[in-house]
């Protein structure tokens, strides 16, 4: 049992991960000080600051808060649509990627570097890959609704066709790129780098309005797991409420995607994880991956940004990492069962 | 005790296509509270699909079916949610519940989205976890569990739902003979102490003799015969509805009708 004040302690340790975050990379800032340039920006009292070299608030405030948060932001919006998906799905090795959101983010930024599309300045790449994303959703359930909504089964077949074809697409993008590939890779494999106070405040909003539709169907989700019929006698509205579920875990990750490009196993695996500590619950589940995503993706964008000699893509370092641990925690679950 | 309520289910001239294969055709059945009735006929007969329309998953396409005297498109989900639980046929779950959550998942549609189980539906969920002997392995993952365990505990989900109306889409077809005579009394015994309705969906007809007050004999998406056990199983149903030759004979041990068929 999970209660609220291990809930309380992850948070704890959010802002602490946070706050030390912030002073680490290349200029070194004691978390004393990141604290005293927070509460100065907040209170708008200049007292605090008064001893701090005029550099370091500049430094936090506009260069590693903004990246700091859209990585925590962007780390719990693909765990919560992970745990979304994966009850949905009725599969634990779904993610938010099942469905094709991110070979159509990643089809759209691609063709938006390769065309040099730019009527939207610096936000035509994401503009580009969340219409992406958000189409390919919508031809996805599409495809495989039929006159009794919607079955985990053909969502999970359609998803991965769509998301061969797109794949194709983007390998022949790439083909025809020329100079632009190495922009389109390096987009493909994720980046934090240069986030802005734009970001966090459009990942805030989709992610917070994520996790509130999360949590309000989370009983509905528990439901769903014994199966539609008898999700139904038990007074779930078996075609709104995953439609409802599928459609927001599915915004989350494309304006997580756009953001900062395709980052993997964060959505399969913090579930996982979760699950096996909390249980299957998802009014427990959702909260604490929540949480725990945001943690683990800022704990490695800050290995990557301020650790590591020179920063590899986000993207690159969740799958080190995350595939091997994934490997590890399934052959043991398999040993335990004998 | 309260009085009887006739006419609890009124299904009228319902009939239902799925993909153009009609399932149900000009289906009327009446049904009254009080009553355990059971349900026979072939596989793919549109016995589950009868169920479906019960509960309201699917909506008939055309006729109506009225739940005690109202239109049950006006019911809302969490109404209706109240008034009748099911017990499916197949069930296969994911993900690793425990049995007592599973069970107290019963207990939602009397529970409000955001509140904890009060201490009376705690105490429901003893009661019915001891009477479905589930207590047992009330800590153990519902993956884990056999399919008779599993059975069981979906048996008591729906129980601690607690609602007027049970429907068993061959609920006890996974079960060894002990428990299936367990279950079979214990819903029999709610019939005629708390007045509850059951509606069973069985393959085993020398069960549903022993433990149905009326049996409802169906074939091709429509009612062959309703009735009282005693004026309606016959071997003459039985050979139109199964194809089957059989004797059905009253039996003195378990003082029920019985039949018995031939190679």
């Amino acid at each position: 049992m999970i209660s609220a004040g291990s809930q309380l302690a992850l948070l704890l340790l959010l802002a602490a991960v946070i706050v030390i975050s912030a002073g680490m990379g290349y200029i070194k800032i004691p978390f004393t000080d990141v604290l005293r340039i927070v509460g100065g920006q907040i209170t708008g009292y200049d007292g605090w600051l008064a001893d701090i070299d005029k550099l370091h608030p500049v430094v936090v405030t506009d260069v590693r808060l903004p990246r700091i948060l859209t990585a925590a932001i962007v780390g719990a919006g693909l765990a919560i649509s992970g745990a979304v998906f994966q009850g949905i799905l009725l599969n634990p090795l779904a993610d938010p990627y099942t469905l094709g959101v991110s070979a159509g983010a990643a089809f759209g930024a691609s063709l938006a570097i390769l065309f040099n599309i730019g009527f939207m300045g610096t936000w035509s790449i994401p503009l580009l890959a969340f219409s992406g994303a958000v189409s390919t959703l919508f031809f996805v359930i599409y495809l495989s609704s039929d006159s009794g909504g919607l079955s985990s089964n053909n969502l999970i077949l359609s998803g991965i066709i769509v998301a061969a074809i797109l794949s194709a697409g983007i390998s022949f993008l790439k083909y025809v790129a020329d100079e632009q590939v190495s922009v389109i890779i390096f987009w493909l494999m994720g980046s934090f780098g240069s986030k802005t106070w734009t970001d966090v405040i459009l990942t805030l909003v989709f992610v917070g309005f994520g996790f509130g539709v999360s949590v309000f169907y989370a009983r509905d989700l528990n439901l769903l797991s014994l199966g539609n019929r008898t999700a139904s006698s038990l007074g779930v509205d078996t075609k709104r409420a995953p439609l409802a579920l599928l459609v927001t875990a599915s915004l989350v990750s494309a304006v997580c995607v756009s953001v900062s490009g395709i980052i993997g196993f964060v959505g399969l695996l913090v579930p996982h994880i979760v699950r096996s500590v909390t249980g299957p619950d998802n009014r427990k589940l959702i909260p604490v991956s929540l949480l725990t995503g945001a943690i683990l993706l800022l704990c490695a964008d800050t290995v990557t940004r301020a650790v590591l000699p020179n920063e590899i893509p986000i993207g690159v370092i969740t799958a080190l990492i995350g595939g091997p641990f994934f490997c590890y925690i399934f052959r043991k679950r398999q040993k335990a069962r004998g | 005790m309260q009085k009887i309520l006739n006419n609890l289910f009124e299904i009228q001239a319902v009939s239902f296509s799925y993909e153009k294969k009609s399932v149900l055709r000009d289906f009327s059945l009446t049904l009254n509270a009080g009553v355990f009735y059971g349900i026979i006929g072939p596989n793919g007969c549109g016995k589950s699909t009868l169920i479906d329309l019960m509960i309201c998953h699917w909506q008939p396409t055309t006729g109506n079916i009225r739940y005690k005297g109202k239109d049950l498109n006006t019911y809302s989900r969490k109404a209706l949610s109240r008034e009748i639980a099911l017990v499916p046929q197949n069930f296969y779950i994911n993900f690793p519940f425990t049995a007592r959550e599973v069970i107290m998942m019963g207990r939602y549609p009397h529970i409000a989205r955001f509140a904890a189980p009060s201490d009376e539906d705690i105490r429901i969920l003893k009661d019915i976890m001891t009477k479905t002997e589930t207590l047992a392995f009330a800590n153990r993952y519902i993956t884990e569990l056999s399919g008779g365990e599993r059975q069981r505990v979906i048996l008591a989900r729906s129980l601690a739902q607690n609602t007027p109306v049970l429907l068993l889409d061959e609920a006890t077809s996974n079960l060894d003979i002990n428990h299936t005579i367990t279950v079979l009394n214990m819903v029999a015994e709610r019939v005629v102490k708390q007045h509850k309705t059951v509606i069973a969906v069985m393959q085993d007809i020398n069960l549903a003799a022993l433990f149905c007050d009326e049996l409802i004999f169906m074939k091709q998406g429509s009612v062959v015969a309703h009735g009282p056990v005693k004026t309606v199983l016959n071997q003459e149903i039985l050979r139109s509805v199964f194809e089957v030759e059989s004797k059905v004979r009253s039996d003195p041990y378990s003082q029920a009708l019985q039949v018995i068929y031939k190679k």
